[in-house]
This record gives structure tokens, C-alpha cells and sequence, in this order.
């Protein structure tokens, strides 16, 4: 097949791997494609804090691989990794003045993984400091630009990595997803983003933000791709206790017909017209495929931002209590050792950072613990039960990724209308379950043509049943 | 309910928090606070359900086998190079018990 792409560097992984077989480009083409693209854009885009030198040794194994004729999907494939995710050698900031100078000292386990599969790393990506945030505005290294409209913000946490695979950066990318920071730019940027199952991959080697929420998982320019990825990069592990065997859940078949649930009273308001309409248009698309479609309850949900912003913070303020300046990291000196801890703190952490972690302080604080903390908690188990009940009767359920297209940069200054972007995505996280955005077309904005997403969120365990549908979306043949 | 934050709240959490807060951003952050916590405050009006003793989720304790996990001092030197300061292989840090 003949290649009628630009650059090497606009395929998708399943197309980069079919040429890689047929001997139409060698892994050293590919890698140099990216490479060449990654540094002609990023001054512009920012979406990489780093750029590596090529690993000569790694591409020339995964030349001779492919060549043996037994070599993995991924093998010789460029990818870009969000900064929160250690390669050993290699800076991992998490965006953050706190980490600036920290080198790894282990690869995280997906590392391990993608590096036996043959993957090749190309850089790693910008980020809101610690994952805290929807628009890669709170990076300390600089805001990341939507490759569709520099004005706009690619989404976030993991907007570098976004980014990057939508300019032609990188084939595909990970990130992490804590309550909608990987679908949120996956949708931004007309990309396929997953969340997968909590505990479906490990966390070893990923820095954290809230323990019982955040995942690591694939960006890819096709469902194929970020199957491809989430395939690789899953399993239990015994460096992360909160991963799961595979026979922990019950594995629905991923039949041609699936049910689908759309909670049509929670779509009732606060969608921009031409984004349900969209939403509207590929529901219709669905039921053509020979797809049902049921109403569905979950009457918590409208409390599932609420309920997030308390556990998010609370998780938050004690997973970064670590950061303290002895033993890694930024290390002011002052008069006494408390003098030390606060001053590291203080310069170290940005102001969105120190928010969060005040309000996590406020809500695990004796006084208020009740009202906030345990009832959040209660509230999440309550969430919970209702989507169970919700998939005796359907099999995916469905709504918008985000209520609108990519926002304009500094456009939302007030913490709470930044934290409305996750109002869809967060309760995956809360609920533990796996869930995928699919490009599902474009909406104008002053003259901007923006791409939108189809969230669904299918039982844990059941990433199968997303792809399905996914795919149905796309018009792909997994 | 819904919680009201003054600049000294904010202060005293600062402090548990071990962050330091100028004077001039406490009225600031004081206010973000408060609409963050009118927000979440919408928690009140939910009502539920009487719980019975802890919330029962699907989580399993998760062990491993007794015994070394790694090579004794396989990362010793990349964690001692992390150290700001150091003597040996040990982290030097401020003396906080001074005997007069």
C-alpha cells in the first residue's frame, strides 16, 4: 500500500507497524520523522518538556526484531510519556518546580513493559503541575497550545501528551487520568483517549495525585492504537498492590448489538446545542449499526463534581506531604528543619498545587472530616451502586466527553468553572470503572473548527466492550 | 451547612500544610475558598442512605511473599545522588535535639 500521508510521522500505530513489516520505512525513518517533527513544533506548542536522543541501541534491536519476523505491534514505535511517569535516567518533574531536577531512579512498570514490546521514547510531555488540572495551564514550565487553535487550550492534565500525538509529535502517547485528564484532551484534540479499569494497569513508577482515582492509559489516533496500548501496558503487578488478576470481574461478551445507555436527564441542560446535536447524530449512527438505546437513571451523578473535589484534594494533600525537601527534590535551607520543610513547600509547589492542598487539609480536618471526607466517601459508594443497577439493563452508557469544545487560554481563572470542565469524566474515576472518548466530530467557534468527544463507560473489567463500541464510532474493524 | 473560610483559617491550614502564605494573598485565597466550598457544599442537600457500619467495596487485601524484593543496595547510589545533602551514604539533616 502506498503511502499518502506526509510525514512517517502522521500513521497511526497498525499503519507504522505494517510499513515497518513491508520494509517501506525502518524504524531509524520513523523514529527520525517524529523526532524532526517533535522539534520543528514544540517551541510553538510546548508539548514536550523534553526531548531525547535517540537510543541507538534500542532502535537497531527493534530493526533486527522486526526483521526476525517476530516482533510485537509496538516494536519500533515512537512514543511520547507524560511527566509524571519514570524512566529511569531521565527527569520526571511532573511539571513541577518540587521535581525540576529529579532524575528517576526506575522505570515505571508500563515503561518495563513498553520497552520489552520494543517501544522507543521520544520525550516527556507537559503537564499541569502534579496532573492538577484541565488545560495544561498550571504547568510551571509554560501553558501547552491546542495544535487546532494556538489561542486554545488542549485540555489537561495530560494536554503535552494530547498534543503531541495530534501534531504528528509522536504516533501515539500515555497519560494519566485522575478525573478526566486523559478523555478531557483526547476530545479536545480529536484523539481517542482511555481510562482504564482502576487496577487494570499498574502504578508503580507513577507519581501521585489521588491514590483510589488516578490510572495510567493510551492516546491514540485510533481505537486500534489505544487498544494497542492499554494490551501492552496491562496486568497485575506485584510493585502495585491495588492491580487486579484478570479473572477479577465478570467479562461481558463485547457482542455485535450492545446496549446503550444514555442518562437523558442529565443532558437535559448545560451542553452546547451543536455538541448534543453531534451526540444526537452519532447515538442515531449507533442504532443504524444495529445498536439499542435505553434511558437510563443515575440520579447522584449531578453530585459526582462535588464528591470529587473533596477526595481529589484530600488524596492529594497527603500524597504530596512527601515532598518535603530532604531526600530528593527542591531543598531550600533556612534556620530550622521546619523552616526547611515550608520554604521547599512553598517555592516548590505552584498556586493551584497549594490550593488543592489546603483544601484537602480543610476537609480531612477533625472538624469537618464528617461533613466532608465521609460524606463524599458515603455519596461515592451511593454513585457507584447506581451505575451498577444502571448495567443490569445496558451495556456501555454514553454522553458527551465535555459539555464544549477546547477553551480559550486564560478563560477560566476561578478554580470552580475550570473544575465544571471534568463534570462528565470524573465519575469513571470515582465509580473505578474503565471509559473511552471517541473523536465524534467538530463544532465552530470563531472561525476555530474544534474536535468534540463520545464518552462511554462500560462495568470494570470491560475495556473489550469499549473498543467495540469505539470502533463503531470510528467505522474501524478491530 | 456550608463552611465559611476567613483569612486566619486559611493561615492555620497553611501552617498544618507546611506552606507558607503572604499576607496579601490570605483575602484571596480566602475568597477561592469559599466559592470552592459553597460548590461542594452542595453535598448537604444529598441525602443518604443510614450506612451500617464502613462502606463495603470490592476491595481484596493484596500480599506478597515474605522475602527480599531486590538486590540489597541496587538503588542505593541513584538514591544517595537524589540526596541534597549527605556524608557517605547518609542524608544530613538540621539537628533538632540540641543538648545545653
Amino acid at each position: 500500500m502506498t503511502n499518502l500521508k506526509n510525514s512517517l510521522a502522521e500513521l497511526t500505530i497498525t499503519e507504522a507497524a505494517r510499513m515497518l513489516r513491508t520494509k517501506e520505512c525502518t524504524v531509524r525513518e520513523l523514529w527520525d520523522a517524529c523526532a524532526a517533527a517533535a522539534s520543528a513544533q514544540n517551541e510553538k506548542l510546548n508539548a514536550y518538556l523534553e526531548l531525547f536522543v535517540a537510543d541507538d541501541a534500542a532502535i537497531d534491536a527493534a530493526q533486527a526484531r522486526i526483521g526476525s519476523g517476530d516482533a510485537p505491534l509496538l516494536c519500533g514505535i515512537p512514543l511520547a510519556i507524560k511527566d509524571n511517569i519514570l524512566i529511569e535516567g531521565h527527569i520526571a518533574s511532573a511539571a513541577s518546580k518540587m521535581l525540576e531536577n529529579y532524575k528517576a531512579t526506575y522505570d515505571a512498570t508500563v515503561i518495563t513493559k513498553l520497552r520489552a514490546a520494543g517501544a522507543l521514547f521520544l520525550g516527556r510531555t507537559n503537564m499541569d503541575e502534579f496532573a492538577m488540572g484541565s488545560s495544561t495551564e498550571h504547568s510551571a514550565f509554560g501553558r501547552v497550545k491546542n495544535p487546532y487553535d494556538h489561542a486554545r487550550v488542549p485540555g489537561g492534565s495530560s494536554g503535552g501528551s494530547a498534543a503531541a500525538v495530534a501534531a504528528h509529535m509522536a504516533i501515539a502517547s500515555l497519560g494519566t487520568d485522575t478525573g478526566g485528564s486523559i478523555r478531557q484532551p483526547a476530545a479536545h484534540t480529536g484523539l481517542v483517549g482511555l481510562k482504564p479499569t482502576y487496577g487494570a494497569v499498574s502504578r508503580s513508577g507513577a507519581i501521585a495525585l489521588g491514590s483510589s482515582l488516578d490510572q495510567i492509559g493510551p492516546f491514540g489516533k485510533s481505537v486500534a492504537d489505544t487498544k494497542a496500548l492499554f494490551d501492552t501496558i496491562k496486568g497485575a503487578d506485584t510493585l502495585d498492590a491495588t492491580t487486579t488478576p484478570p479473572d477479577t470481574y465478570i467479562v461481558r461478551d463485547a457482542k455485535k448489538s450492545l446496549r446503550i445507555g444514555i442518562p437523558m436527564r442529565l443532558l437535559e441542560e448545560g451542553i452546547d446545542a451543536d455538541v448534543r446535536a453531534a451526540f444526537d447524530a452519532t447515538i442515531e449512527k449507533l442504532k443504524s449499526e444495529g445498536h439499542t438505546v435505553v434511558d437510563i437513571s443515575l440520579p447522584t451523578s449531578k453530585y459526582a463534581l462535588p464528591v470529587y473535589y473533596v477526595i481529589m484534594p484530600a488524596e492529594a494533600s497527603t500524597n504530596l506531604s512527601r515532598y518535603d525537601g530532604i531526600r530528593y527534590g527542591l531543598a531550600e535551607r533556612s534556620a530550622t528543619l521546619l523552616d526547611d520543610y515550608i520554604d521547599s513547600r512553598t517555592k516548590g509547589f505552584g498556586a493551584e498545587t497549594q490550593r488543592r492542598i489546603l483544601l484537602g487539609t480543610f476537609v480531612l480536618s477533625s472538624g469537618y472530616i464528617d461533613a466532608y471526607y465521609r460524606k463524599a466517601d458515603a455519596a461515592r459508594g451511593v454513585l457507584t451502586a447506581e451505575y451498577d443497577t444502571a448495567f443490569e439493563s445496558c451495556d456501555v452508557i454514553a454522553f458527551p466527553t465535555t459539555p464544549s469544545p477546547a477553551f480559550k487560554a486564560g478563560e477560566k481563572s476561578d478554580p470552580v468553572s475550570m473544575y465544571l470542565e471534568d463534570v462528565f469524566t470524573v465519575t469513571a474515576n470515582l465509580t473505578g470503572m474503565p471509559a473511552l472518548s471517541v473523536p465524534m466530530g467538530t463544532v465552530v467557534r470563531e472561525e476555530s473548527t474544534l474536535p468534540i468527544g463520545i464518552h462511554f463507560t462500560a462495568p470494570k473489567g470491560n475495556e473489550e466492550i469499549l473498543f467495540k463500541i469505539g470502533a463503531s464510532v470510528t467505522g474501524e474493524q478491530l | 451547612m456550608t463552611a465559611h473560610a476567613t483569612p486566619d483559617d486559611v493561615k492555620k491550614l497553611a501552617a498544618l500544610a507546611r506552606l507558607s502564605v503572604s499576607e496579601k494573598d490570605l483575602p484571596k485565597l480566602a475568597a477561592e475558598f469559599d466559592s470552592i466550598l459553597a460548590y461542594i457544599g452542595q453535598l448537604d442537600e444529598l441525602a443518604l442512605p443510614k450506612a451500617e457500619g464502613p462502606r463495603v467495596t470490592d476491595v481484596v487485601n493484596s500480599f506478597r511473599a515474605d522475602g527480599a524484593p531486590h538486590e540489597k543496595g541496587e538503588f542505593t547510589k541513584k538514591i544517595v545522588d537524589a540526596f541534597p545533602q549527605k556524608e557517605g551514604n547518609a542524608l544530613s539533616v538540621k539537628q533538632i535535639i540540641v543538648n545545653d
